[in-house]
């Protein structure tokens, strides 16, 4: 290994499509633990509307891709708990038994990380150089809870802000009912869903939600700004980059 | 092809094709010999009269009331007390547990005492318990002429008499006992596990003593 | 049981309009979760129990015909009967041979979700045998015709109202003017009812939530006591099992009880575990003088060495439904069968066919809490996927989601064009909603925008942007 690490950003098909500000806050963030950040153009998506859809066929090749594109590098990383638990937890499974992928995958999963995670477990970062004055709360995406074990890294990266009041609301790890294609599916069952998470989001008493998934903060912004609520929705890289110059999610008011 | 042939083919064809049968044979058969324990909650691992203690106070807070007497001779008269207390009729339905037939309830005049098993019009019962477990606060009893099932179940109060000695920490030790006295792969009729008095939680989740089994539960610890 | 499975979408939509059940199911969050969370807080060992609950379940499953075969002899030895079932249909024909043989006019029931899954009682009702449902809950609906909306808390749906109302319509013996208006007159009024129904019952009918191999035995479970009155006071006690309910010892049952009540109730353990073995022996003065098992496969063998046997450790404790977001939102009826929640989502096609119940294992965000909370590990939103893949493979799921994806999937595969069809779409929605920073409507995203405002692309993708800044610093820009 180069005495610099090589990271291999995943940004997402959500952040590239609607809100390439957290790729660009997740490599500042990983720039400033002393690693080098590379965006190889080849990638597109995880796969997970597919899988989760039951297509295993599509997945697979689209997993193929995936790592083809990164598997050079010595950490993968993505901004996302929902991708980065689809790139590690799951990719291995699409490829139990092939001889020729099987090793491969593993090999790639293993160096798959979120971003926020990876800059305190990996890399040690106990505090980020932004300074902001703010009372926050913090939503718990589940795959990123449930798969990858992330809920104080966020917590302490925000809490080490000077000015930043963190304020934790009711059942932070209850889902907000995105579920990707759920919210479309079930919508009115993803909506009563999301009404329970964003009475707990207004009872808290906070500026701004923060969250690592950009599927969980466009529904939660969607459901908020639609009740007229003032609360500001942001990616924690946002936050934590110190790039909370741009709009919100959803936009402001 | 019976039922039993047809099921037991379905079963046996759906298991990963076992090369060695002889040796799940042997596997299960160690098994079920053996009977390994497990993981036992360090809870009521304590000596003595620690796990006593930890009996008595679980069970209170299940809802069970808790008396302790030095010997069994002082017994009919927490008996009688407790009836007396609560306005009962001066009646107790009991079994031929020979330690509660020792028992000096002559000394109890105004005490009926009605033997066997209960016919639903016994407002209160008395078993003496096979023996009991202190990590959950749960009573051990076995069915027979001793101790009949129905008294466990039918009367309004159920006073239940335990020897101290006879408190094991966990499950498993009470298992070990079970099957000293009755035999490897055999079992009482009806072996219940008591942990409170009978509720209910199916309306609106709210917790109610006194569904269908005793409303109330009252155990004399006896001894050190 | 008339399943309404296929209508899911339609029975949630009733359930979120129902004012009374939203009241009701705000019992379920709160309840629930509180009560198992400080079980196990208060069990250092609960981890280690899982895992080892799980070990015996998995090594049961791989070797149930010998386990079944152990334990059908146990039972014989102790003079009690076993009665095989392939289907629904024969289990309820052998209850029937019984109960006539029984010369049976009244049965009592202790809570058993198996009899829901065969429909026993609409069945022995036609047969001229009454059955009488001695657990609370279950006595409740029997009153309303229902079936449990819950795996354990049967009339969980229901407040404190509803039921007074049909008590006072049922128990017509009653003075109009008792006053029913707190839990404990409701709880006192069934204690006098279910008292005569007990007596007057010559066969008792209770399912199991274990069978041990070991001795012959059946284990229930109950905090009221009502299934131990089931089985000590009729002439004849039945008990009805899945075939997946036997664990090969004492020891082993001892395992897994810690888990069951503590993730069910939050208690350490459930009022009365109740462990019964063959008829009464002689000097017995109480005790059923026949015992007998009817073992129901029921599409059990068929999960059976397939990527749904992990669905055969299952103890029906219900706390996965208690943590679902789904479930608290609609509640069990919605599902339109026996199993609601998480583990009715993955059993119930099992048991029933995916085609008339796809809908369960797709209304799931994978949110993951069922599987975290589980006490014997199963993987549940994993099976659920593998619903989603049998129904892909053929061609269940609706004809717009299936292009939708298989687009979404074909440009995903070939970067080249992603970029390409990305960098035009995305600014093009940028700039339309570049004043507020969001559409209060956008077209094919009707199911998102009814309930929420849909948030503006920044603008220019960030693949884009990357590639502009590669060029400049390649000088190329």
């Amino acid at each position: 290994m180069t005495s610099v690490p090589r990271v291999g950003l995943f940004v997402t098909c959500l952040v590239d499509l609607f809100r390439p500000t957290v790729g660009f806050a997740a490599i500042k963030l990983i720039e400033d633990t002393g690693c080098s950040v590379d965006v190889p153009m080849a990638q597109t998506c995880c796969g997970q509307p597919a899988y989760n859809s039951g297509d295993r066929a599509d997945t697979r090749a689209i997993a193929e891709n995936t790592i083809r594109a990164f598997e050079n590098y010595d950490y993968v990383v993505a901004p996302s708990g929902s991708c980065a638990g689809m790139l590690k937890k799951h990719y291995p499974g699409l490829f139990r038994g092939d001889p020729q992928w099987e090793a491969r995958a593993s090999a790639f999963s293993a160096k798959v990380h979120e971003l926020v995670s990876f800059l305190v477990d990996v890399r040690g970062a106990t505090n980020v150089s932004a300074r902001l004055t703010d009372t926050v709360t913090y939503h718990d995406s589940c795959s990123g809870l449930r798969e990858l074990g992330i809920r104080a890294q966020p917590r302490r990266l925000i809490s080490s802000i000077e000015g930043v009041k963190f304020v934790e609301m009711q059942d932070p790890d209850v889902c907000c009912g995105f579920g990707g294609t759920f919210c479309v599916k079930y919508p009115d069952i993803s909506n009563a869903i999301v009404e329970r998470k964003t009475e707990n989001i207004d009872a808290a008493g906070a500026n701004t939600l923060l969250a690592g998934d950009l599927g969980c903060l466009m529904n939660m912004a969607g459901k908020l700004k639609r009740q007229g609520s003032k609360v500001e929705v942001r990616h924690v890289a946002e936050l934590l980059a110190g790039m909370t110059d741009t709009p919100p999610i959803a936009g402001r008011g | 092809m019976s039922a039993r042939d047809t099921i037991f083919n379905k079963v046996r064809g759906a298991l990963k094709p076992q090369a060695d049968q002889a040796a799940r044979a042997a596997l299960v058969a160690e098994r079920l010999t053996n009977a390994p324990k497990g993981v036992i909650p360090a809870r009521g691992q304590l000596l003595d009269g620690e796990r006593v203690t930890l009996f008595c106070t679980m069970a209170e807070r299940l809802s069970a009331s808790v008396e302790r007497v030095a010997n069994y001779d002082a017994v009919p008269a927490v008996a009688a007390a407790y009836l007396r207390e609560r306005n009962l009729p001066a009646s107790l339905r009991m079994g031929s547990d020979s330690r509660l037939a020792a028992m000096p309830w002559d000394q109890q005049r105004a005490l009926q005492i009605r033997k066997g098993a209960s016919d639903g019009s016994d407002e209160v019962g008395l078993s003496h318990a096979s023996a009991a477990i202190a990590e959950t606060g749960t009573l051990v009893m076995v069915s027979g002429t001793d101790n009949p099932t129905t008294i466990n179940f039918l009367p309004e109060h159920h006073i239940v008499v335990v020897d101290a000695a006879d408190i094991d920490g966990d499950l498993e030790a009470v298992l070990t006992k079970i099957r000293t006295r009755y035999g490897k792969g055999k079992m009482p009729r009806t072996l219940n596990l008591i942990s409170g008095p009978s509720r209910s939680g199916d309306v609106e989740q709210k917790i109610i003593l006194g569904a269908h089994g005793p409303r109330a539960l009252h155990i004399i610890v006896v001894g050190a | 049981m008339e399943i309404t499975s296929p209508t899911f979408k339609q029975n949630s939509g009733a359930a979120l309009a129902d004012a009374q059940l939203q009241k009701a199911l705000g019992n379920v969050r709160g309840g629930f979760i509180d009560k198992r969370r400080k079980a196990i807080d208060a069990l250092p060992e609960f981890d280690r129990l899982r895992d080892n609950a799980r070990d015996i379940k998995n090594h049961t499953l791989d070797n149930l015909d010998l386990y079944l075969q152990a334990y059908e002899a146990k039972v014989v030895e102790a003079g009690g009967q076993v009665h095989w079932a392939e289907t629904a249909e024969q289990a309820r024909s052998i209850m029937l041979d019984i109960c006539r043989a029984a010369n049976a006019r009244t049965v009592t029931k202790g809570k058993s979700m198996i009899t829901e899954e065969i429909d026993l009682n609409d069945f022995l009702e036609r047969n001229g045998i009454r059955p009488v449902e001695t657990d609370l809950g279950e006595y409740i609906i029997q009153l309303r015709h229902e079936h449990p909306s819950h795996i354990i808390a049967p009339a969980v749906h229901l407040n404190k109202e509803q039921v007074e109302a049909d008590f006072r319509r049922a128990h017509t013996h009653l003075p109009a003017s008792r006053d029913l208006t707190e839990p404990e007159s409701l709880l006192d009024e069934a204690r006098g009812v279910m008292r005569e129904e007990y007596f007057a019952a010559d066969v008792g009918i209770t399912g199991a939530n274990f069978l041990v191999a070991e001795t012959g035995t059946s284990i229930i479970v109950t905090n009221e006591g009502n299934g131990d009155l089931t089985q000590i006071l009729p002439r004849v006690h039945v008990v009805l099992a899945s075939i997946e309910k036997i664990v090969p010892t004492l020891e082993d049952a001892a395992q897994i009880l810690r888990v069951l009540a503590r993730s069910a109730t939050g208690q350490d353990m459930s009022v009365y575990t109740t462990l019964s073995t063959g008829p009464r022996r002689s000097g017995d003065p109480d005790g059923p003088e026949q015992y007998h098992v009817i073992l129901l496969d029921n599409g059990r063998s068929a999960m059976l060495g397939t990527e749904f046997q992990e669905m055969l450790r299952c103890i029906r404790c219900g706390a996965c439904m208690n943590h679902c977001p789904v479930y608290h939102a609609v509640g069990g009826h919605a599902y339109g069968w026996v199993y609601p929640g998480p583990m009715g989502a993955v059993l119930t096609p099992s048991l029933i066919g995916v085609d008339k119940s796809g809908h369960l294992p797709n209304a799931s965000t994978f949110c993951g809490r069922c599987e975290s909370v589980c006490p014997m590990r199963i993987p549940l939103p994993k099976m659920m996927r593998h619903w989603r893949e049998r129904e892909f493979e053929r061609g269940l799921n609706p004809a717009t989601q299936r292009y939708g994806l298989k687009l979404w999937a074909w440009f995903a595969r070939r970067p080249v064009l992603y970029r390409l069809a990305t960098s035009i779409a995305m600014p093009m929605l940028g700039l339309l909603g570049r004043g507020k920073g969001r559409f209060g409507y956008l077209p094919l995203a009707g199911g998102w925008t009814k309930y929420r405002e849909m948030p503006a692309p920044q603008g220019r993708t960030f693949m884009q942007q990357m590639r502009g800044r590669k060029a400049v610093a390649k000088g190329l820009a």
